[in-house]
């Protein structure tokens, strides 16, 4: 037992700061660093830097633009990724649409579409949650039904992250009615978003951001060629894709630098003839997400360690990552409004692009004015992707035998 | 990073996971070996040496196992998860290893070996009425005579004090009660030492521990282990391999305490079903798994830096892991009781003595709101970007 990252691993950190730093361009890397939402243009740009330097579908089969990464790798380079402020690679295309096609896809759909997501040159969106179907996502109720070469999609979907940039939507639709187990009967359906039939409606959040949308199909015709895998078998794609979607699940990169973040800004609050930093209680507030932080990060390494030994199968104890890592992230967020004070109360449209400086407050913090939207804005945390409760499901029944 | 035992490692493991497993496996055993002379069994404190356990900070060299903090944390994980009563922590993860980082040549021929057979037993005479948990705070005098030391003063707590052949003894010799110069340690025998005085206690978690006193006890120059005024560089080293010892007894008997619960979820029936059934009982039992999870993370992370070079980073780092097993304890611990009911609270039933066990394991060198400080004053955890 060795808790120390080797030498190869030590220059692969390297290698991947400096990459970072030096070939994402800084104005990108300072506004995440700020807690600003990275712009589509922002997202593009950077995806499209990695995809230059093979960088931006790592976790793809090598044929495909993968890297034949040790899992040790593959953290350290989200941990280098998220701890630099630089936007992840498109999850919708990356993560999850990606690893679907070319695991279940047709050579001719691996060869259209994996490039294209690759260099987002198409712009993908998730379309899974219905309002019926949230938590308990077999029960889901859109429909497709075939019509000679195509299906005939009828249905809502929600909580479509970023759905109005999108070119294209992945679709889990039902297929058949009438299978025995309400997961027998899905399938998994490629769709063009100007495809006729489609509207999109903004959801807006609490902190005032356009981030989901609700997306409505009406007579949508698809061609069966933009089937994935067996039709009725698109529960197998959305279990891989779920499976695929935990990794960098506890987010410690970002959470390390927002913590830092938050530990420089204290230094910079007056309280009384102090700073709010010369505080020992609130110091105290930051050590402790900051132990709890740590643990996740060994954990995290373990559970790593654990899956190579798996065979690469997820770890169920990862669903701890989920919980903790949305914890944490949920209780920066809080520590950060704490530390604004009656600095987070101004509001501006976040829709709106201000220059850096142009919207600095009288007597007030350039940074301030994000920091209660974002406390708003991550409540999401415990909730997408699994909620916690979901979470703690799992692990009675998988590790706990329940 | 490697998380995996080697060879040796396992085989350390499996030998005392079966040695204390057999030895522990109920209470009946457990207060039969209580009842004992020295509230310990004498019979498997000679199975810990036969096993080599007993030599497990020396080095092979100097005849001894040659183990670090890793082979440390397997032991500790078993006499945990057992509830062991010897005195190895006392003996061993402190008294050798004060031993084996400040004793002379001539004094570790003579000791090495009959620490290692068991025939000598070490405790830690260090803790005062007004230290509290602060380490360097220390009244107990040592006055320099012509050819040794006088030493006046009391301690408290001594875990196994009672039935230690000998005691390392910390008392000053310069600056004032809390500097960290002018400490020295001194190796003091319990049987032919006048002037030295023991009230032996029963303590909460079943085990034993003596309040010292020390009236005009005279010792010579060869009793000093280290050098004189610097013995706070050893307690901080062995405190820190100390700590960390501590985190891996807690996660032994916190894994230890969530098995039983798990049992007891799936066994015990109310309402016509296993009260494991019931989800807001499953959602405890999973934040109790985090909670452990979170605080054996933690444990290796102890066992890592115990032995840093660097004091600063070794003392955030042994502290941070402190915090968060007695943040596990506090809430595993709680929730264990509450979970088996009315029999957690009985004398009969495992899980009450894991919980007493532990909440003393909370204190054990620093609470949550001591190691706050030590880690605030080392500048938190995180490195720098």
């Amino acid at each position: 037992m060795d808790l120390r990252y080797t030498p190869e691993e030590v220059a692969f950190r390297d290698e991947m700061k400096t990459f970072f730093r030096e070939k994402i361009p800084a104005e990108i890397r300072n506004k995440g660093a700020a807690g600003h939402h990275a712009t589509k243009q922002d997202m593009i740009t950077a995806q499209r830097i990695m995809n230059q330097h093979g960088l931006a579908v790592t976790n793809w089969p090598v044929e495909w633009g993968g890297k034949d990464w040790t899992p040790m790798q593959r953290y350290i380079y989200t941990e280098e990724l998220m701890s630099n402020h630089v936007p992840a690679p498109l999850p919708f295309n990356v993560a999850m649409v990606g690893p679907v096609i070319a695991f279940f896809g047709t050579e001719e759909q691996k060869k259209h579409f994996l490039p294209r997501a690759a260099n987002i040159d198409d712009w993908w969106c998730q379309g899974f949650s219905e309002p019926g179907a949230g938590s308990d996502l077999a029960s889901l109720k859109t429909r497709a039904v075939r019509d000679g070469d195509h299906y005939v999609i009828n249905g809502q979907k929600t909580w479509t992250t970023l759905a109005q940039y999108a070119d294209w939507i992945f679709v889990l639709a039902r297929t058949n009615p009438e299978a025995r187990k309400r997961q027998e009967g899905i399938s998994f359906i490629l769709v063009d978003m100007k495809t006729p039939g489609i509207t999109v409606r903004p959801i807006q959040l609490v902190d005032g951001g356009h981030e989901v949308n609700e997306v409505f199909f009406d007579d949508v015709r698809v061609p069966v060629g933009h089937l994935v895998g067996e039709e009725n078998r698109g529960w197998d794609c959305a279990k891989f894709l779920l499976a695929n979607e935990r990794s960098g699940i506890a987010r410690v990169g970002l959470s390390k630098a927002n913590i830092r973040r938050l530990r420089d800004l204290a230094r910079t609050v007056p309280s009384g003839d102090a700073t709010v930093w010369d505080s020992e209680s609130f110091r105290y507030k930051v050590n402790e997400v900051e132990i709890d932080l740590k643990a996740l990060e060994i954990t995290q390494l373990r559970v790593i360690a654990n899956e190579r030994k798996r065979g690469g199968l997820p770890d169920p104890a990862s669903s701890i990552l989920k919980i903790k890592g949305s914890e944490i992230q949920q209780r920066i967020t809080e520590l950060a409004l704490e530390l604004a004070g009656p600095f987070a109360l101004p509001y501006h449209d976040m829709e709106d692009e201000i220059p850096d400086g142009a919207n600095d407050l009288p007597d007030g913090f350039d940074w301030a004015d994000t920091v209660a939207p974002s406390y708003f804005n991550n409540r999401k945390v415990t909730i997408y992707g699994g909620s916690n409760e979901i979470q703690r499901n799992i692990i009675a029944k998988m590790v706990l035998g329940f | 990073m490697d998380f995996e035992f080697s060879d040796d490692q396992r085989l350390l493991k499996d030998s005392v996971d079966k040695l204390i497993g057999a030895a522990y496996d109920d209470l009946g055993k457990r207060n039969k070996a209580q009842a004992e002379p020295h509230g310990y069994s004498e019979e498997l404190w000679t199975k810990y040496a036969e096993l080599g356990l007993l030599s497990l900070p020396f080095s092979e060299e100097e005849g001894g196992f040659g183990g670090g903090t890793v082979e440390t944390m397997i032991v500790m994980e078993a006499i945990g998860r057992g509830l062991a009563l010897e005195p190895f922590f006392a003996s061993i993860i402190l008294g050798a290893n004060f031993i084996r980082l400040g004793a002379s040549a001539a004094m570790r021929q003579d000791l090495v070996p009959l620490i290692a057979d068991g025939s000598q037993r070490l405790a830690f005479a260090h803790t005062e009425r007004q230290a509290r948990y602060d380490l360097h705070d220390v009244a107990t005098q040592a006055r320099r005579t012509g050819n040794g030391f006088i030493l006046e003063g009391d301690k408290s707590v001594v875990v196994h004090g009672d039935s230690a052949t000998k005691l390392v003894v910390s008392a000053r010799t310069g600056g004032n009660r809390r500097d960290r110069h002018g400490i020295t340690l001194f190796l003091v025998d319990t049987e032919s030492t006048p002037g030295l005085s023991r009230r032996a206690f029963p303590t909460q978690d079943g085990q034993r521990a003596a309040s010292v006193s020390l009236g005009s006890v005279e010792l010579p120059e060869s009793a000093v282990l280290g050098e004189v005024d610097h013995g706070a560089d050893l307690i901080d080293s062995v405190s820190a391999l100390a700590t960390a010892a501590l985190c891996a007894e807690a996660v032994g008997a916190m894994s230890a305490l969530h098995d039983l619960t798990l049992d007891y979820l799936k066994t015990r029936k109310q309402f016509g079903v296993t009260i494991g059934s019931f989800q807001v009982l499953q959602h405890r039992a999973v934040d109790m798994f985090t909670a452990l999870e979170q605080a054996r993370s933690m444990e290796y992370f102890a066992a890592m830096m115990a032995t840093a070079e660097n004091p600063r980073e070794r003392q955030a780092a042994i502290s941070a892991a402190k915090i968060q097993i007695n943040k596990s304890i506090r809430f595993l611990g709680q929730s264990a009781i509450q979970m088996h009911g009315g029999i957690g609270v009985t004398m009969e039933y495992r899980s009450g003595h894991y919980f007493k066990r532990l909440t003393m394991l909370e204190s054990a060198f620093g609470d949550t709101d001591h190691h706050m400080r030590l880690l605030d004053k080392a500048g938190g955890l995180l490195e720098a970007a």
